[in-house]
C-alpha cells in the first residue's frame, strides 16, 4: 500500500508532529511524504532523510505557505491518484485538512486514530477518550489523522528518500491568508515535553499563573500547560490548553497543580506516564487517576517545592 | 442573509459515558441528552449575526432519531426562525451528513454555514470541512472571531502555536471553538414561543442520500484504567518522589 503523509513544518524546519505520523503510515506500507509551502526545498530535504521515506513530493508555491485547505486538498486530492491512503498528524492543519480531501474522495476519514489493528482496522478515542472504538473501513482509500502521542517518532536520519516537484493546481481563489498571532515561549514545546507542569482556576490570575507555575516548570525544563478553566479565564493564552479541546499530551511526568481533573482535562493527558496533583481538596477527581498526590494550598507547596529543586 | 445551523443531539457533556458489557457501544438508555456544546455556540454566533443585522434568517438542522426535536425546539428558544429534521434513527457519519448539509444549502442558498468543530461523543471533527469540500466552498475550522465584511468573512482561527486570521470568499462554512462566544440561555417566554415556530421534518431519502456507514465498528472498549496512586505527606516527600522519577 502506498502511502501519503502530510508533513507539518513552517516553511523552514519539519515538526516533530510528522514523524509519529511516519510511523504509522510504515505500518501500512511504502511511505511516501508532501511537502507542500513556499521556499520550502530544505523542509523537504530534511524530509527525505527520515527513516523509511521514499519520494517527498515537493509543491513549492505561495498559495502553500499557509496550508490554506482551499489550495491544499485539491494538490492531495491529484496526488492521491497513485496512492491508496493519506495519513496526516491531528494537529490544527491535518485536522483542518484531512476532512476535505476526505470529502472530495468520497471517503470516510478515521480520525486520531491510536493504533493500526489490520490493514483497515483502528482504534479510537470517542467520548473524550472514556470509550475506545475499533473500527474497520470499507473504502477504497483511507484518509486518517494519527494522534501523536500515541506513536513512537520516526528516526529523522538514516533515509535516503528522493524529492520530486509537483504542481498542482496552486491558489483556489476562496480564501488568504491575513496573518497570524503565535504565541512565543522559551519552554519545550507541549506536546513533545517530557515534564509538564499544569495550572488551573486556583491559579487566580495571569500574573499570579506565572509567578507561581513558570518558576517551577523553569527548574524541571518543563512545558507549561493549562487546563481550559484557566485558559478562559485569560491566565495564559489557548495553545497552553490542554484536554479534549486543547492539545492531547503524554509526557514521563504531568504535575496537575490546582486542576480538579474534569473529564475534558483527563481527556488531554490521563496517558501519561506519570501523574502528580498538587490540590487543596481532597476529593478532587484528579487523585483518582494521580500515581502521587498531595493535599494542600498550591500557595505554599508550589514555591516550597520549587526552591527545594 | 440566510445562516443554517447544523445542531447535534449528544449525549449531555456532564455525564461519564459507559461502555455497554457486550463491547457494542456506549450505553445511552436514561443518559440525559443535550445539545452538542460547540454546537450552542454556533446557534449563538447566528443569532448574534442576526441582532447586528448581517444574517435574516437562521435555519436549524438535525440529523437524528425523532427526540432531536428537542434540540432543534432548544435552538428555536435561543433565536432560531425555523428548524428542518432529517429523521433517521440509524447513526449517520460525517461524511453522509455533510451529503445531506449540502443538499439542504442547495436547496436554501445560504451565506454561511456555522457548525460546532466537532461533536463531543464521537469526537470526529469532519463534518464542517467535508462540507465546504462538497459545497466547493472555503471553510474557517475552529474559529474564535467572526467578522462579515460585505461579500467575505474574516475568521480568526484557534491554531496550535495561538491564531491566525484568514479570509474567506462568502458563501463559506465556519467551524465554532469554544471561545467564540458564551452561548445565551432560552428564557421561558422564548421556550413557549419556539414551540410554535415551524419545524419541517424530512428523511435521508427525500435527499437522495444513502446513510449506510463507511466505517464498520467492530468493538468498543472501556480505556486502560487507571488507578489512584499513593499520596505523599509533604513537599520532602514528593521531592524524593521526582528523584526517585529521575526528573528533578
Amino acid at each position: 500500500m502506498k502511502t501519503l503523509v502530510w508533513v507539518e513544518h513552517d516553511n523552514a524546519s519539519v515538526k516533530d508532529a510528522t514523524l509519529a505520523a511516519v510511523t504509522a503510515a510504515s505500518q501500512l506500507g511504502e511511505v511516501h511524504l508532501i511537502v507542500a509551502g513556499a521556499g520550502c526545498a530544505a523542509v523537504a530535504d530534511e524530509a527525505a532523510k527520515i527513516a523509511g521515506v521514499g519520494k517527498v513530493h515537493l509543491a513549492d508555491n505561495a498559495a502553500y505557505k499557509d496550508a490554506l485547505a482551499e489550495n491544499v486538498a485539491p494538490l492531495i486530492v491529484d496526488l492521491m491518484g497513485h496512492h491508496d491512503a493519506f495519513v496526516a498528524p491531528a494537529t490544527s492543519n491535518g485536522k483542518n485538512i484531512a476532512p476535505r480531501v476526505a470529502a472530495l474522495l468520497d471517503v470516510m476519514q478515521v480520525s486520531d486514530i491510536l493504533s493500526l489493528e489490520g490493514p483497515k482496522t483502528f482504534t479510537r478515542p470517542t467520548y473524550a477518550g472514556n470509550a475506545i472504538a475499533t473500527v474497520e473501513s470499507s473504502d477504497a482509500k483511507l484518509v486518517i489523522t494519527v494522534r501523536g502521542t500515541a506513536f513512537a517518532k520516526a528516526e529523522t536520519s538514516g533515509g535516503s528518500g528522493t524529492v520530486e516537484a509537483v504542481s498542482g493546481a496552486g491558489d483556489a481563489g476562496l480564501s488568504s491568508f491575513v496573518g497570524a498571532e503565535i504565541a512565543k515561549s522559551e519552554r519545550p514545546e507541549l506536546t513533545s515535553a517530557k515534564v509538564i507542569v499544569s495550572g488551573g482556576r486556583a491559579l487566580k490570575d495571569g500574573p499570579t499563573f506565572e509567578a507561581t507555575i513558570f518558576p517551577l516548570a523553569d527548574k524541571l525544563g518543563a512545558a507549561v500547560g493549562a487546563s481550559r478553566a484557566a485558559v478562559d479565564a485569560g491566565y495564559v493564552p489557548n495553545d497552553y490548553q490542554v484536554g479534549q479541546t486543547g492539545k492531547i499530551v503524554a509526557p514521563e511526568v504531568y504535575i496537575a497543580i490546582g486542576i480538579s481533573g474534569a473529564i475534558q482535562h483527563l481527556a488531554g493527558m490521563k496517558d501519561s506516564k506519570t501523574i502528580i496533583a498538587i490540590n487543596k481538596d481532597e476529593d478532587a477527581p484528579i487523585f483518582q487517576v494521580a500515581d502521587i498526590g498531595l493535599v494542600g494550598d498550591l500557595f505554599n507547596v508550589v514555591p516550597e517545592l520549587t526552591s527545594k529543586l | 442573509m440566510k445562516i443554517i445551523v447544523p445542531v447535534k443531539r449528544v449525549i449531555d457533556y456532564n455525564v461519564k459515558p459507559r461502555v455497554k458489557a457486550d463491547g457494542t457501544g456506549v450505553d445511552l438508555a436514561n443518559v440525559k441528552m443535550s445539545m452538542n456544546p460547540f454546537d450552542e455556540i454556533a446557534v449563538e454566533e447566528a443569532i448574534r449575526l442576526k441582532e447586528k443585522g448581517v444574517a435574516t434568517e437562521i435555519v436549524a438542522v438535525s440529523v437524528g432519531p425523532q427526540k432531536a426535536q428537542e434540540t432543534l425546539r432548544t435552538a428555536l428558544a435561543m433565536g432560531a426562525d425555523r428548524a428542518i429534521l432529517v429523521q433517521t434513527d440509524d447513526e449517520v457519519e460525517p461524511l453522509a451528513v455533510a451529503k445531506i448539509l449540502k443538499a439542504i444549502a442547495d436547496e436554501e442558498q445560504p451565506g454561511l454555514v456555522v457548525l460546532g468543530k466537532q461533536a463531543i461523543d464521537d469526537d470526529s471533527n469532519q463534518t464542517g470541512q467535508m462540507l465546504a469540500a462538497l459545497m466547493g466552498r472555503p471553510q474557517g475550522t475552529f474559529a474564535s472571531k467572526v467578522e462579515v465584511e460585505g461579500d467575505s468573512v474574516s475568521v480568526t482561527r484557534e491554531v496550535d502555536g495561538g491564531l491566525e486570521t484568514v479570509k474567506l470568499a462568502l458563501p463559506a462554512i465556519v467551524t465554532t471553538d469554544l471561545r467564540l462566544n458564551e452561548p445565551r440561555y432560552a428564557s421561558l417566554p422564548n421556550i413557549m414561543k419556539a414551540k410554535s415556530k415551524p419545524l419541517a421534518t424530512k428523511s435521508p431519502a427525500d435527499y437522495g442520500v444513502d446513510t449506510a456507514p463507511r466505517l464498520k465498528t467492530l468493538k468498543v472498549s472501556e480505556p486502560p484504567v487507571r488507578s489512584a496512586g499513593i499520596k505523599v505527606a509533604d513537599v520532602d516527600a514528593l521531592v524524593a518522589k521526582l528523584k526517585e522519577l529521575g526528573v528533578a
